[in-house]
């Protein structure tokens, strides 16, 4: 158990800066997952947490303690790596317990500690397998238990899920979390995969280019992006954007040949003012021909549970969630209500959510629940 | 792949038979003429069946060249050079490949550079080294302090002599190197997040990994030092030193006497077995090793 | 070329890397100043420091017509050497490759002669290509002096050219086999549909596919004969740089003149020429490889 603070962090690769200044900290037990695209310096946020990577500015405080020049054995951190990163010449046995021979445990404990760890993580009767003769699934659970039989105060995962395939990855992620419950260990989890991180986080960080963009709950961020970046980048399918300017004489927006109305008060204070408009494609309501903005079907994905309309309004592809009962071809018109109190607003010169007071917007239904487990 | 060529196939054999006659024909003629006798051995035309005495040519030749020291001193001398070899190259190989300083491009660069030069090109003044070991560090104290010392050591007629400056090229760094270039980065780190240091990581991981390319390099480095010509002939005068390409000459008829090719060619025999030996039993790791160094 | 995960020690690698980087500033690095001192100095013949004499030495190198020679038969000896090395060896890794029955045995047989010592080959094939008894007498008999290496430098010239081939050529196969079975299966499967005949195939498909390997072992087999140690180690025990010279590559010449003539000066300077030639090779050998790099 241990809280982590980064303070101020930058990161720079001879001349090409790679963090520009990361401000976060987590508190103790809690399950932090770091979500951006790959490239973002995800990885090397968490290396340099681990302590394998050196701190170019700032620093990092595990536990209130700076850890800027301790070596990784110091810091109290086990990590789980991407592609695992096994021992290959070592047994099951031989990779859970080689940072106990490390540290010197005598062997009779090291054994009783290898098999506690391997029956946590379901692997008691693989222990004198070498790596090469085990699954995917069975690499990450070895992975994990390296990381457990440490009892570590900060557990660090990179992308752990991505080698596995789509179904393995839900297992494992319930695995993962269940760990945590029990262990309650501070975790600091990153992926590129937005369902994994609304379904593990306590707390999300969505980081772009080196910079953190938001930080807060999964829901709230979800809600309440703080960034056209976040806006576009949490929810599947992707928030439809688009840009416009608040009309002068009305509170309405120009889009698709109509006028969409947005808040009142919003309008009143952005009047005349170039912005980015957002609204996921489950908010949109169809409506009859005549009303609202009109769209042409490009194609429609069937999701079982509905349907993806993937439509073009002013030669930008729109997308809108659809129910099951509803038929409609490639090449159709069907007419899309945008209501204001769904519509998310960002300046279009800083690309930073402008806030206005509408009514509460947290689902209170399952139907408006965000539809994030079709991506499965 | 389906295919019925009939004339193609014929003719592939016929090429991999003579492939057959000029690459093996040259061990039958040997064999052959090591088992005869001396009558046989110089009939014209030569015939190619081996007869039964090759172990009576075997045992002359033996004594004549006083193998039995040859073949122990070239045994310990191919043993040397492999163990030192493989033993130093693993560890600069290591220094070159995991640590972050800016020595480690100094290092790679003067490794590197020995590729260039084989010990033939510098075999003399390699030599003038050997015979007075310590005129480099004399030249420099002289250089530095004035002082003239007069120590001397030789390497002459030593194991040492024989050996070091063999040792002393980069073929099986750069082994070592291919191969730990191919370990993920991640291996290095998980080991350190493990609590293990660099040398540890050393021991524990690299060793371990790199058998199979210790094995690859031993065979090519046993054969490269037992197969060693120029360099024992400069070094080594006393008899006791000599390997067994040294002992070749003694082995050849001498010019007026009994042309005694039999026993020449069983001797021959009895020197290339080893590494003809290693060649054929290990030549899955011999061709990777070949394969390696080269790339 | 660098590796990400990096231990962070100052004197650890030196530790490591000392050893053999004290060898070789010991044997490689001295030797090779010393070799540039002696080839620009001359040590008078009765004792003394050495003087400077500047290109001297190398004048006098160049005015001797036996080092013309020993340069002339290092070319004739590296050039045959080579391209029949890689003849044979490219025929027999094509043949093998076919992957008949019983293809197997005989890539294992091909590679045996590389396990032999240059010498010791020389040795054996001294009898072997004996003009007075073996194969080549029978010959002889028929037309008198039809071969000699005794007697005539060209003869031993061949000799110790088809010794260097036999013992390489399963060392070239190697890498072309290799090369060759790096070939996408899938490249002559087409050409097989295309209606390509196995001969046409390897004419059309797998030996240009060979080129990058090709280029590599013209490289090395080249250097390999003009410095290689077999070099040394086969002309010296066969003919001894005889008859006539006939035989006396560049290697040859350097010892002989260091240990024989002892002048350490002449021979200084004939390293100097040859070893500007193998950087030429190398500098060769380079550009190439970092072009494939690119290729990928
Ligand atoms: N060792 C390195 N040297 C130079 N650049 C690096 C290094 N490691 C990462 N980078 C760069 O830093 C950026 C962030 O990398 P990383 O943290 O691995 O991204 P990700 O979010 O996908 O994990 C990338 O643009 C990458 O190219
Ligand atoms: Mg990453």
């Amino acid at each position: 158990m241990a809280d982590i603070d980064i303070r101020a962090v930058h990161k720079s690769y001879g001349k090409t800066k790679t963090l520009h200044g990361v401000d976060l900290s987590f508190a103790s037990g809690e399950f932090v997952v770091i979500l951006g695209p790959s490239g973002c310096g995800k990885s090397t946020l968490l290396r340099m947490i681990a302590g394998l990577e050196e701190i170019t500015a700032g620093e990092i405080a595990i536990n209130g303690r700076i850890v800027n020049t301790l070596e990784p054995r110091e810091r109290g951190c086990a990590m789980v790596f991407q592609n695992y990163a096994l021992y290959p010449h070592m047994t099951v046995a031989g990779n859970i317990g080689y940072a106990l021979k490390v540290a010197g445990v005598p062997k009779a404990e090291r054994d009783r500690r290898i098999e506690e760890t391997a029956k946590i993580v379901g692997l008691s009767d693989y222990l004198t397998r070498r790596p090469a003769a085990l699954s995917g699934g069975q690499r990450q659970r070895v992975a994990m238990a390296r990381a457990i039989i440490r009892e570590p105060k900060v557990f660090l995962f990179d992308e752990p899920l991505s080698n596995l395939d789509a179904k393995l990855r839900v297992t494992m992620r319930a695995e993962i979390r269940k760990l945590h419950q029990r262990l309650s260990a501070t975790s600091v989890f990153v992926t590129h995969d937005q369902v994994e991180a609304m379904t593990l986080a306590d707390k999300l960080v969505v980081m772009n280019k080196g910079h953190v963009e938001q930080v807060g709950q999964p829901l709230d961020i979800y809600h309440r992006p703080a960034s056209v970046f976040v806006a576009s980048f949490i929810g599947s399918p992707a928030m439809n954007l688009f840009e416009t300017r608040v009309e002068t004489g009305a509170a309405t927006v120009r889009f698709g040949g109509a006028q969409v109305p947005i808040d009142g008060a919003l309008a009143a204070q952005l009047r005349g003012k170039d912005i980015i408009v957002g609204i996921r494609p489950e908010q949109c309501v169809v409506v009859q021909p005549g009303n609202g903005v009109s769209a042409k079907v490009d194609f429609v994905e069937e999701l079982g549970s509905g349907r993806v309309v993937h439509a073009e309004i002013d030669g930008q592809p729109f997308a809108a969630v659809i129910g099951e009962e509803m038929r409609v071809r490639p090449g159709d018109r069907i007419s899309l209500e945008l209501p204001p109190s769904q519509l998310h607003v960002f300046d279009r010169d800083s690309g930073r959510r402008i806030e206005f007071e509408a009514v509460p917007r947290a689902p209170q239904n399952a139907a408006e629940a965000p539809v994030l487990a079709i991506v499965e | 792949m389906i295919q019925r060529t009939p004339f193609a196939d014929t003719f592939t054999y016929v090429l991999m038979a003579l492939g057959f006659v000029l690459l093996i024909g040259p061990f039958i003629v040997i064999l052959a003429g090591a088992s005869q006798t001396l009558q046989q051995v110089n009939s014209v035309p030569f015939r190619f069946v081996p007869q039964d005495h090759l172990l009576e040519n075997a045992a002359a030749a033996w004594s004549r060249a006083s193998l039995g020291t040859a073949m122990m001193n070239s045994l310990i001398m191919a043993s040397l050079v492999t163990v030192g070899k493989v033993a130093l190259s693993a560890c600069t190989a290591f220094a070159i490949v995991f640590f972050r300083t800016p020595l480690k491009h100094f290092f790679f660069w003067m490794v590197f550079i020995t590729l260039m030069l084989p010990l033939e090109v510098r075999v003399v003044p390699t030599y003038a080294v050997a015979a007075d070991l310590f005129q480099p560090f004399r030249l420099l104290i002289a250089a530095l302090t004035g002082i003239e010392v007069s120590v001397e050591w030789n390497l002459l007629n030593s194991y040492a002599g024989l050996t070091l400056p063999l040792i002393a090229t980069a073929t099986g760094t750069f082994l070592y190197r291919q191969f730990f270039m191919t370990l993920p980065d991640e291996l290095a780190e998980a080991a350190r997040m493990d609590g293990s240091g660099p040398a540890r990581f050393f021991f524990d991981m690299l060793l371990p990994l790199s058998r199979t390319n210790m094995l690859a390099l031993t065979t090519i480095m046993f054969v490269y030092g037992w197969n060693q010509y120029l360099w024992p002939l400069l070094m080594i005068t006393d008899p006791a030193y000599k390997t067994t390409m040294m002992s070749l000459v003694a082995l050849l008829p001498s010019e007026n006497g009994t042309p005694d090719w039999n026993v020449t060619l069983a001797g021959s025999l009895i020197i290339m077995a080893p590494p003809l030996i290693v060649v054929a039993v290990l030549q899955r790791w011999f061709i990777r090793g070949l394969v390696a160094t080269e790339k | 070329m660098d590796k990400r995960a990096v231990f962070k020690s100052w004197w650890l690698p030196i530790l490591f890397a000392l050893p053999q980087i004290a060898l070789i500033l010991l044997f490689f690095y001295w030797p090779a100043v010393a070799v540039m001192r002696w080839a620009f100095t001359l040590e008078p013949p009765f004792g003394g420091a050495a003087e400077f004499v500047g290109w001297a030495n190398f004048q006098d190198v160049f005015a001797d017509p036996f080092y013309w020679n020993s340069v002339g038969v290092s070319l004739i000896f590296a050039f045959c050497g080579t391209a029949s090395t890689i003849v044979v060896g490219l025929v027999l890794a094509l043949a093998v490759d076919r992957q008949l029955p019983g293809s197997g045995l005989f890539r294992f047989l091909y590679i045996l002669p590389y396990a032999i010592a240059g010498p010791a080959a020389g040795m054996a094939f001294r009898f072997i290509l004996s003009p007075e008894r073996g194969l080549m007498a029978s010959v002889n008999a028929v037309f008198p002096d039809f071969w000699n290496p005794a007697k005539y430098g060209s003869h031993a010239l061949v000799l110790v050219i088809v010794i260097f081939a036999w013992k390489w050529a399963g060392y070239t196969f190697i890498f072309l086999l290799a090369g060759l079975q790096s070939v996408p299966r899938a490249l002559t499967e087409a050409a097989a549909m295309d209606g390509a005949g196995p001969i046409r195939r390897a004419v059309d498909i797998q030996i240009p596919m060979l080129a990058p390997t090709l280029f590599f072992l013209l490289v090395i087999m080249m250097t390999e004969g003009f410095v290689g140690a077999d070099t040394f180690g086969i002309v010296h025990h066969t003919t001894g740089g005889g008859p006539n010279h006939g035989t006396e590559v560049m290697v040859f010449r350097i010892v002989d003149e260091a240990f024989k003539g002892l002048n350490y000066s002449g021979a200084s300077a004939q390293s100097i020429v040859l070893i500007g030639l193998i950087m030429v090779f190398t500098f060769i050998q380079f550009r190439f490889i970092e072009k494939r790099v690119h290729y990928k």
